[in-house]
């Protein structure tokens, strides 16, 4: 046993020496093979947290959000549905919601302003999410202007700002008196933006749904598992840009892993050669190109999926930013919380290192099985 | 005595350390940096577990329903609140110009509709 593992710390020996000798190849192949991963990585844990973390916080949403159509497009909703909404069985509470959106062109970004139903600011007050008092620089007793549907300026003194730790539902958020609200848009007193339906067994959300939609044709009920499913949409790893992303890094990879198996070096070829000459077995030759192949790939995987890690988790993912961000002027600052699965970094694991390892060992397996002397002399 | 040994002593520290120890060892700390990624990871769930709380505790006080990651366009801030054709909601051939467009699909029930193009 001890000679075994002696033999092979010998092999593993000579591996690194050969490593050593062909330092440039081998040291850009790791700098591409960890971008890979780095990138895939990166991709993959941003999508995953986002997605749990949506989960986490959007079940919190109304269980059931009943919008009204009007011409195939979203109008406000008549106050007396709630009453009608309020009677179908199984439904806890029916209120009308009051929200909508306001570009303010002093920043040049739009706030969503919103009546809450509980604890709402006393008239001409309004309290403020953190990325509105960011950008506007605005604190407790300042005042903000707006300008009116009729085109007059109203001034709403600051009363506080919404907490910074839930920055990431609230940073464009405005908070208003229901009189400012409607006084500000135009908005009509017997309408709301829409309807916010509780139910008492979640299990009964689509019956209930599906109801409304039945009592109420001209409306669309909107259930909390669509919301969430939206943003698994949206941060699904298949999707978009991360889809772009991957599939670029994957071609990169797979030019390299292809060239890696159309063949050997004239110089690796006769190194076998020698290799089996002075009297190694092919096991032996095939051992040295499977250790080669996994010290590239697990040293490249181990740094990438690392570096993964900290740019997503530390640096909240700042080279994806550009593209998160787009064209909102007003975007949240938060940290993102590392939900990971060891299933998917499995999954990335085996389907960057195993056909790395596999593309090294063919080839050489295929030398090892030539006569060493036809190996030397061609 | 005390010499010799110190002799002794600087004698085995001038053996080489072997190319594969040193490989083994840079194997078992990458492994470990590993483990301490996942073990890191949970750790700081279950720091942030309160805060995902209070967070989803906003969002039940003020009845939302989205987060404020694009706020862009009114269909981005809320994109499930925004109708199924927001994208094309200019006019029927619009195409999709904000770039959170480009990460957020169309709703699965549309992609399942529509035919292959000519």
């Amino acid at each position: 046993m001890a000679s075994r593992i002696e033999k092979h710390r010998g092999i593993l020996e000579f591996t690194l020496s050969s490593l050593m000798r062909r330092k440039g190849k081998n040291l850009s192949l790791f700098l591409v093979y960890t971008l890979v991963v780095f990138v895939l990585g990166s991709a993959l844990f941003l999508t995953q947290a986002m997605k749990r973390e949506a989960s986490l916080i959007l079940k919190g949403a109304p269980e059931i959000v009943v919008q009204r159509l009007l011409g195939g497009r979203f109008d406000p909703i008549p106050l007396d549905y709630a009453e009608k909404i309020g009677n179908v069985r199984g439904v806890v509470s029916a209120g009308p919601r009051l929200w909508g959106y306001h570009y303010d062109p002093v920043a040049g970004a739009n706030y969503t302003l919103m009546v809450p139903r509980n604890d709402a600011p006393a008239r001409d007050k309004i309290i403020i999410g953190n990325g509105i008092s960011r950008i506007r620089m605005a604190y407790r007793g300042d005042i903000i202007s707006f300008r009116g549907y009729d085109g007059l300026v109203r001034n709403y003194t600051v009363d506080g700002e919404i907490s910074s730790e839930s920055e990431l539902v609230s940073s464009d958020l405005i908070l208003i008196s229901e009189a400012d609200f409607r006084d500000l848009f135009g908005f009509p007193a017997t309408r709301a933006t829409d309807i916010a339906v509780r139910v008492r067994n979640p299990k009964e959300l689509s019956t209930i749904a599906k109801k409304i939609a039945e009592m109420l044709p001209d409306t669309r009920p909107i259930i909390r598992d669509e919301m969430v499913r939206t943003y698994d949409a949206v941060f699904d790893w298949r999707g978009g840009i991360v889809i772009v992303l991957a599939t670029m890094a994957l071609l990169a990879f797979v030019i390299f892993a292809c060239e890696k198996a159309s063949g050997l070096s004239a110089d690796e070829k006769r190194e076998i050669g020698i290799l089996k000459a002075i009297g190694w077995e092919t096991s032996d030759v095939i051992a040295v190109k499977a250790y080669e192949g996994l010290l590239v790939s697990f040293f490249s995987f181990t740094t990438g999926i690392l570096l993964a890690y900290g740019h997503v988790f530390f640096a909240s993912a700042f080279l994806f930013a550009p593209a998160l961000k787009g064209w909102s002027v007003l975007y949240p600052d938060f940290r993102i919380t590392p939900f990971i699965d060891p299933y998917q970094v499995a999954i990335l694991f085996f389907l960057t290192v195993a056909p790395y390892t596999v593309a090294t060992i063919v080839p050489s397996w295929r030398a090892a099985i030539v006569d060493p002397d036809s190996v030397m002399r061609s | 005595m005390i010499r010799r040994f110190f002799r002794k002593k600087k004698a085995k520290s001038r053996l080489p350390v072997r190319k594969s120890s040193l490989c083994l060892s840079l194997l078992g700390a990458g492994l470990l940096l590993l483990g301490l990624m996942f073990t890191h990871a949970a750790l700081q769930r279950q720091a942030d577990a309160p805060s995902i709380e209070r967070m989803a505790g906003v969002v039940r006080n003020l009845e939302l329903t989205d987060l404020s990651l694009f706020t862009e366009a009114r269909y981005t801030r809320h994109l499930s609140q925004a109708d199924l054709h927001s994208a094309f909601q200019d006019h029927p051939a619009a195409l999709e110009h904000f770039p959170a467009g480009s990460i957020a699909g169309p709703p699965a029930g549309l992609r399942r509709f529509n035919g292959k193009p000519d």
